[in-house]
C-alpha cells in the first residue's frame, strides 16, 4: 500500500486556500439526498455534525453518553490556542505553526499544522459568535494566558473550564440542527462495526445501549470523531467511557493506524492513591504559570516526607530542587508536557519522590513564591507600599483564588489537603494520544468515505501535543476542514441514491457484532472485565509508559498476547444483551484496547529513537534528553491490520517532508 | 491530611430492572472501603463484589469522574450528589462517611427523568429544552466578525460564564421538591441574555425554552433555593430571576 | 401576552402568585393600620367610623373586591401549582434531607397557605359576614350621664346625634301593647334610623364592630380559644410571609446583588412585624379589663 498524504502543491501558506478553491462542491439541492454519519460528539464530532447539518446534509450523530454534551472534550481545563496576537507579543500564524511542529518534536505534517494555525483565528471568532463566554479584561477585550512550549500569550480560556465552554458552544450549534431536524441524534448508542461496500465506507452497526438492539445505519460518508485511547492504561485522565472501539473497528476494516506509541503523559495530575482507584484527575497546565515544581535536594528529606515525619513547608528553600528551573532555565516550569513529565519521573526514579504510595511517585507544585509575588503586587496596586508579611500572604492567596479557585477546591476535595497552605502533590498521568487513525490532508482514512477527526486521528501533534492545542484541533477539523473535504468526496456520490441496509455487507457486519456479543455473554468466565483492564493498564504503564526499552516492549507484546488469550477465555460478563449492560459495553471496549495495546508496544519497539512523548531509554543524550533520529525515523508509522494476530500487522511509512522549517533538536534550555 | 482508613458500610440501593419494571430498595454490605476512595470507586468495589458473586452489578451513570461532564447523578442520603457541597457525586469522597454508616442511594426522581435502570435515568428532556432555543443561530463560516469587535463588559462576561458553568447533571431537578428545571433553563437563558450575541434571539429563546420545559413535565419554582445549594457548580438563583424577567419582557412584546 | 395564555406557562403562574401575593401584603398593611385602633383606649367611635368608611367608600369597595379576587386567585393558582408539582415527582424518595438546603417555610407554602385560607374563612364568618349581612349586628351605643342618670344612646354618624336606646324600636318590634307608648324611632335596613310616626330618615347609626370584636375575644367560654387560634394563625402567616415576600420579587425577576439584600431584609421585617402586631390585638382585647 502506498500512502498518499494528498498534500497540495504550492507554497505552504497558500496550500489550504488553494486547495479549498479547487475542491469539488455539492450543490445545496443535492445535499439533502446525502447521508453522513458522525460517531462521537466531542469538539470534533459535534462541530462537524452541526456544520454538515447546517449545509443541508442528512446527518446522524452517535454518542455513547446520555447526551452529546458529555463527551470528554468537556474536561479540558486550560484553554485554546489561536494566533490572534491580541497581546501584541509577536504572535502570528507562522509562530503558532512553528511552535506546534517543534512541540511535536518534528513528527507532524507541516501542511496540516499550518492549516491548523491558519484556521485557529476563525475558531475564536466562531465561538464568540456562538456565545462562548471566554474570559475578558476590564476593557471588554478577550484575555489570554500562556501555556507550555510557547513564549507568547495566545491561549484563550474560560476559567478552568475552557473545554466545557467550547463543547457547549458546539453542542448548542448541534442542538440547533437537531431541533431543526437536520441532525438526528442517537445518544446512548455505540458504534460497533463499520460497513464497507465495494471498498467504500457505507454505514455502521450500532448498539442501542438501553435496549441492546443492534441497528444498521447507512450513509454516504462516515466520520469517526471518537477521541483518544488513553484508557489503554486503565488509569488515565480520560473519562471512564473513553475508548478506541470506533477507531479500532475501522482499523480492522482497513484504515491504517498511525503512530500508536505517541502518548502524552501530562505532568500535573493528582498522584495515585490506591488500588481501587479508577481514574486520575488532571490539574490544569495553567497552574504551571504560577506554581514551581520541586522535590527535596536530599534523599533523607524525601524519605522523611514519605514517612510523614516532615512536612514540605519545613524544607528550607536551599534544600529544594526546582528541577525544571534548574534544567531548563529559559522555559522553566513551562517546558512542554513530555519534558516536564520525564523530568519528574527522573527525580522519582532517583529516589526523591514525595508521595507515600507504592511507587513513591509524586513531586511538589508549590505556589508559595507566587503568593508572595502577587500579594506584594496587589498591595502596591492598593497603594500600600509597606505591606506586612501577613497582608502580602492574604492578598496573594486571594489572587490565587480568583485565578485558580475552582482547581484548588477540586484538589482539596480529592486529597483533603489545602493547596493554599501546603504545596500540591502531582505526578504525570496518561492524558492524550497523539497517535490515531492515519488520515490524508483531507482527513480521510485509507478507507474511501471514512473520515477521522480530532484526537482520533494522528495528524497534527506529531510526537507531543502542546497545551491548549487539542481543543484547537478538534474544532478546526470539525468546523473548518471536514465540511470542505467531505463535500469534495461526496460530490461524486450525488447519483448514488439512498443506500439500502439490506445488503449482504450489512448483514455480515451485523452478525459479526452479534457473535462477539453472544460470545462474551456466554463465556461464563470467572473474572470481571476490570480485572483484565487493570492488568493491561499495568503492563502498558510499566513497559509502554513514560520510558520504554527494547526488552520491556518485547515483554509487553508477549504479555499482552497472553492477556488477550486469558481475557477471551476467562472474562465473565453478567446480564443479557437486551438491557442496559455496562459490563458488556466495557468488555467490548477492553477487547479492542488489548489489541491496540499490543500494537502500541510494537510501534514503540520499531521506533528506535526518542521523540516527544516516546522516550526510549536506549536513545538519550548525556543529560537525559531525547535523542531523535531524523535520518531513520522522520516518518509516520502507519500500521495495517492483517488479521487476528496483531503482531502480524504491517508497517507503512509516510516520509515527513519539511519544506518550511529547518528541523533541529528541540531546545527549551 | 487525615490518613486514609478502611470502613465498613451498609448500602441501601434502588434496583430496577428497566423502565417498565417495578423497583425496590435493596440492602448490601460492603467492607474495607478506603476513605480515600471516591464514592463511585466505592460503587465500583461493590460491583466487583457482586460480579464475583455472579450477581447483577448496579447500573449507574458516570464518565469523566472529575466533576465536569455531568453524567453522574445519585441521590445520596437524601441529597443530590451527596452530603458534600459544590461537587458532583464522582467528586464525593468516602471520608465524608463513618464506619458503620448506612447510605441510601437513589436515582434522580422526576417525571421528566424516567428511570432507565437501577440508578440510571433519562435526562434527554434537558437536550430537548436546549434544542428548543439554547443556541445562537450562527452558521459555521470563516467569516464571522473578529472576536474582539464587540467589547463585552467583564462583569457581563463573568456572569455569563458563571451561568454557562452548568453541567446539565439534573441535581436541581432532583433536589427541588417540585422537580422544577428552572435553574437549568434559567442558567441557559441567562448565559445568552447577558451576551450581545445572544440578545438578538432573546425573545424567541426564552419563550421556546420555557414552553419545552413545561411540556416535559417539570414542576414549578417555589423559590426554595434548594437547587442553588445543591448545584455542583453553584449556579445562582439570580439566573431564575433573570429568566423570569426575560420571559416577562418577551411576553409583553 | 404574546404566545402564552394567561395561566398556561409555569412562569406566568408564578407572576400571578407574586402579584396577588404582594397585593395581599399591601392589604395586610392597610388592615393592620385599621386594627391597631383597637389598641387605643376608648376608641370605639373612631374604630366604628373607620369600619363604616371601609364598608361604604366606593374606592375602598373596589379595593376590597380586588382583595377578594386576589385571595381567590392566589389560592386557586396555588392549588394548581401544587397539583402540577406533585405530578412532577410521581415516585418519591425513600430518604430525604430537605433541611439541608431549604427553609421550612419555603417548603410548606401550600400547607401554610391552606391554614391561612381556613383562618380567612373563619375570620370572615366571625367579622366580615356579621358586619355585612347579620341583621342582629349590634349598633354602637354610648352611655351618657343625663341629669345624674346614666343613659344609653345610639350614636348617629353626624356629629352630635344621640338617640336614647329606649326610644328606638327595632324592626318589627311590637309597640308595647300595655302602655301603648309609641317609641319615637325605628331602625330600618340595619342602621338607618327613622321617625316611627313619619317615614322620614333622621340619621345613620354606626354598626358596633368594636363591641363585636371585644365580645368575640372576651367571650367567657370561647374567647381564649379564639385568641389562641388567632395568634396561631398569625404565626402561620408569619412563616408564609417569611418566604413569600422575597419570593414574590424573585418570581417577578427582581434579584440583584444590590436589591436582593434589601428585599430580604424588608421581607423578614414585614413578616415579623405585621403578624406580631396583628397578634397583639386579640391578646390585648382578651386580657383587657
Amino acid at each position: 500500500m502506498k500512502l498518499d498524504s494528498k498534500i497540495p502543491a504550492g507554497p505552504l501558506k497558500d496550500k489550504w486556500t488553494d486547495h479549498k478553491n479547487h475542491l469539488k462542491l455539492v450543490a445545496p439541492n443535492n445535499r439533502p439526498k446525502i447521508d453522513i454519519i458522525v460517531v462521537g460528539t466531542g469538539l470534533a464530532g459535534a462541530s462537524a455534525a452541526a456544520s454538515l447539518g447546517e449545509m443541508g446534509y442528512n446527518v446522524k450523530a452517535f454518542c455513547f453518553q446520555d447526551s452529546p454534551r458529555r463527551a470528554h472534550s468537556i474536561a479540558a481545563q486550560g484553554g485554546i490556542n489561536a494566533a490572534k496576537n491580541y497581546q501584541n507579543d509577536g504572535d502570528s500564524v507562522y509562530r503558532l505553526f512553528y511552535d506546534t511542529i517543534k512541540g511535536g518534536d518534528y513528527r507532524a505534517r507541516e501542511a496540516n499544522v499550518h492549516r491548523l494555525a491558519e484556521v485557529s483565528t476563525n475558531i475564536i471568532d466562531q465561538c464568540v459568535a456562538q456565545g462562548v463566554p471566554f474570559a475578558r479584561e476590564y476593557g471588554g477585550m478577550l484575555d489570554n494566558r500562556s501555556f507550555g512550549g510557547t513564549q507568547v500569550q495566545r491561549t484563550f480560556y474560560a476559567a478552568g473550564q475552557t473545554g466545557q465552554q467550547l463543547l457547549l458552544g458546539a453542542y448548542s450549534a448541534l442542538s440547533r440542527q437537531i431541533g431543526l431536524g437536520r441532525v438526528k441524534m442517537y445518544s446512548r448508542h455505540e458504534m460497533l462495526e463499520l460497513v464497507k461496500i465495494d471498498g467504500k465506507a457505507r454505514g455502521i452497526i450500532a448498539r442501542d445501549l438501553v435496549t441492546g438492539e443492534i441497528e444498521r445505519h447507512s450513509a454516504h460518508a462516515v466520520v469517526i470523531a471518537s477521541g483518544g485511547y488513553g484508557n489503554v492504561y486503565f488509569l488515565s485522565t480520560n473519562a471512564m467511557g473513553s475508548n478506541v472501539t470506533a477507531a479500532w473497528k475501522i482499523h480492522k476494516q482497513g484504515a491504517l493506524f498511525a503512530n500508536p506509541c505517541f502518548v502524552q503523559i501530562h505532568p500535573t495530575c493528582i498522584p495515585v492513591h490506591g488500588t481501587n482507584q479508577a481514574k486520575l484527575t488532571l490539574m490544569s497546565e495553567s497552574l504551571r504559570n504560577s506554581g514551581r515544581i520541586w522535590v527535596p535536594k536530599k534523599k533523607e528529606d524525601a524519605e522523611a516526607i514519605r514517612a510523614g515525619k516532615l512536612k514540605p513547608t519545613q524544607i528550607a528553600e536551599e534544600d529544594r530542587d526546582y528541577f525544571l528551573e534548574r534544567r531548563y532555565p529559559a522555559f522553566g516550569n513551562l517546558v512542554p508536557r513530555d519534558v516536564a513529565s520525564r523530568a519528574a519521573k527522573e527525580r522519582c526514579d532517583a529516589g526523591y519522590g514525595i508521595e507515600a504510595n507504592d511507587t513513591n511517585e509524586g513531586v511538589y507544585l508549590d505556589f508559595s513564591t507566587e503568593i508572595q509575588n502577587k500579594g506584594k503586587q496587589a498591595a502596591y496596586a492598593k497603594g500600600n507600599h509597606n505591606p506586612t508579611p501577613e497582608e502580602i500572604t492574604k492578598l496573594g492567596k486571594a489572587w490565587l483564588e480568583e485565578k485558580y479557585g475552582n482547581l484548588f477546591t477540586m484538589y482539596q476535595k480529592i486529597t483533603d489537603e489545602n493547596p493554599y497552605e501546603t504545596p500540591m502533590k502531582i505526578y504525570p498521568a496518561v492524558h492524550y494520544t497523539m497517535g490515531g487513525v492515519w488520515v490524508d490532508y483531507n482527513l480521510q482514512s485509507t478507507i474511501p468515505g471514512c473520515f477521522v477527526a480530532g484526537e482520533a486521528n494522528f495528524s497534527d501533534h506529531g510526537a507531543n501535543r502542546l497545551g491548549a492545542s487539542a481543543l484547537m484541533q478538534g474544532l478546526a477539523d470539525g468546523y473548518f476542514v471536514l465540511p470542505y473535504t467531505i463535500s469534495n468526496y461526496l460530490a461524486d456520490e450525488i447519483r448514488t441514491g439512498k443506500i439500502s441496509t439490506d445488503s449482504p455487507e450489512f448483514a455480515e457486519a451485523e452478525s459479526r457484532v452479534k457473535d462477539s456479543i453472544s460470545k462474551f455473554l456466554n463465556n461464563n468466565g470467572s473474572k470481571s472485565v476490570d480485572y483484565f483492564h487493570k492488568k493491561l493498564g499495568l503492563i502498558m504503564w510499566n513497559k509502554v509508559g513514560m520510558a520504554r526499552n527494547e526488552a520491556g516492549l518485547k515483554e509487553a507484546i508477549s504479555e499482552i498476547a497472553q492477556l488477550k488469550e486469558d481475557f477471551f477465555k476467562d472474562v465473565y460478563v453478567p446480564g443479557t444483551n437486551e438491557e442496559l449492560n455496562p459490563q458488556l459495553e466495557k468488555a467490548l471496549r477492553v477487547a479492542d484496547l488489548i489489541e491496540l495495546g499490543q500494537l502500541m508496544a510494537m510501534d514503540a519497539l520499531q521506533r528506535n529513537e526518542s521523540c516527544g512523548g516516546h522516550f526510549r531509554e536506549e536513545y538519550q543524550d548525556a543529560e537525559g534528553e531525547t535523542l531523535r533520529d531524523d535520518d531513520n525515523f522522520k516518518f509516520v508509522g502507519a500500521w495495517e491490520y492483517k488479521g487476528d494476530d496483531i503482531t502480524k500487522e504491517e508497517l507503512h511509512k509516510e516520509e515527513l517532508v519539511y519544506e518550511e522549517i529547518k528541523i533541529a533538536a528541540r531546545n527549551y534550555k | 491530611m487525615s490518613a486514609a482508613k478502611n470502613i465498613n458500610i451498609t448500602l441501601k440501593i434502588w434496583r430496577q430492572k428497566n423502565a417498565n419494571a417495578k423497583g425496590s430498595m435493596e440492602t448490601y454490605k460492603l467492607d474495607n472501603v478506603s476513605t480515600a476512595s471516591s464514592f463511585l470507586e466505592m460503587l465500583d468495589q461493590l460491583n466487583e463484589q457482586l460480579i464475583n458473586e455472579k450477581k447483577e452489578p448496579v447500573a449507574f451513570d458516570h464518565d469523566c469522574r472529575e466533576g465536569i461532564c455531568g453524567m453522574c447523578s445519585l441521590y445520596i442520603n437524601g441529597r443530590a450528589h451527596g452530603p458534600d457541597s459544590g461537587i458532583t457525586t464522582c467528586q464525593l469522597h468516602m471520608r465524608m462517611f463513618k464506619d458503620g454508616d448506612t447510605i441510601y442511594i437513589e436515582p434522580w426522581r422526576s417525571k421528566a427523568f424516567p428511570v432507565v435502570k437501577d440508578l440510571v435515568v433519562d435526562r434527554s428532556a434537558f437536550d430537548r429544552i436546549q434544542q428548543a432555543g439554547g443556541f445562537v443561530s450562527v452558521n459555521t463560516s470563516g467569516n464571522t466578525i473578529d472576536a474582539n469587535s464587540i467589547p463585552i463588559p467583564k462583569d457581563d462576561a463573568d456572569k455569563a460564564f458563571m451561568a454557562a458553568a452548568c453541567i446539565g447533571c439534573g441535581a436541581c431537578v432532583a433536589t427541588c421538591k417540585n422537580g422544577s428545571a428552572m435553574l437549568f433553563v434559567g442558567a441557559k437563558v441567562s448565559q445568552y441574555a447577558l451576551l450581545p450575541q445572544g440578545k438578538v434571539e432573546a425573545t424567541q429563546r426564552v419563550l421556546n425554552m420555557v414552553r419545552q420545559m413545561d411540556e416535559e413535565g417539570f414542576g414549578n419554582c417555589t423559590n426554595t433555593g434548594a437547587c442553588e445549594i445543591e448545584c455542583p457548580k453553584g449556579i445562582s438563583l439570580e439566573n431564575i430571576a433573570r429568566m423570569n424577567r426575560e420571559y416577562l419582557k418577551a411576553s409583553l412584546k | 401576552m404574546a404566545k402564552s395564555a394567561l395561566l398556561k406557562s409555569s412562569i406566568v403562574k408564578k407572576y400571578w402568585m407574586a402579584l396577588t401575593g404582594l397585593f395581599l401584603c399591601l392589604f395586610l398593611a392597610g388592615h393592620l393600620a385599621g386594627n391597631l385602633q383597637l389598641l387605643v383606649p376608648n376608641n370605639a367611635l373612631n374604630f366604628n367610623q373607620y369600619a363604616l368608611f371601609m364598608t361604604t367608600n366606593p374606592a375602598v369597595k373596589l379595593l376590597s373586591y380586588l382583595t377578594y379576587i386576589s385571595i381567590l386567585f392566589h389560592a386557586i393558582d396555588g392549588i394548581m401549582l401544587t397539583i402540577q408539582n406533585k405530578k412532577a415527582r410521581p415516585v418519591s424518595y425513600a430518604k430525604t434531607n430537605p433541611a439541608a438546603n431549604s427553609s421550612l417555610a419555603s417548603r410548606n407554602m401550600a400547607v401554610l397557605g391552606t391554614l391561612i385560607l381556613v383562618f380567612i374563612a373563619t375570620h370572615m364568618v366571625n367579622f366580615w359576614a356579621k358586619m355585612h349581612f347579620d341583621k342582629n349586628m349590634p349598633l354602637m351605643t354610648k352611655e351618657i350621664e343625663v341629669q345624674g342618670n346614666k343613659q344609653k344612646f345610639y350614636v348617629g354618624t353626624q356629629t352630635g346625634q344621640y338617640y336614647p336606646v329606649e326610644q328606638v324600636a327595632l324592626v318589627g318590634e311590637k309597640q308595647n301593647p300595655e302602655t301603648m307608648m309609641v317609641k319615637q324611632f325605628v331602625i330600618k335596613n340595619g342602621t338607618e334610623l327613622y321617625y316611627s310616626q313619619a317615614d322620614v330618615k333622621t340619621a345613620d347609626l354606626y354598626k358596633d364592630l368594636y363591641k363585636l370584636t371585644l365580645d368575640f375575644f372576651k367571650d367567657p367560654k370561647l374567647g381564649l380559644v379564639f385568641t389562641i387560634f388567632y395568634v396561631f394563625s398569625m404565626l402561620v402567616l408569619a412563616f408564609h410571609l417569611w418566604h413569600g415576600f422575597q419570593s414574590a420579587f424573585q418570581s417577578l425577576g427582581v434579584n440583584s446583588s444590590k436589591l436582593t439584600p434589601l428585599i430580604k431584609f424588608v421581607g423578614k421585617a414585614f413578616s415579623i412585624v405585621v403578624p406580631l402586631l396583628f397578634a397583639i390585638i386579640p391578646i390585648f382585647l382578651h386580657f383587657k379589663k
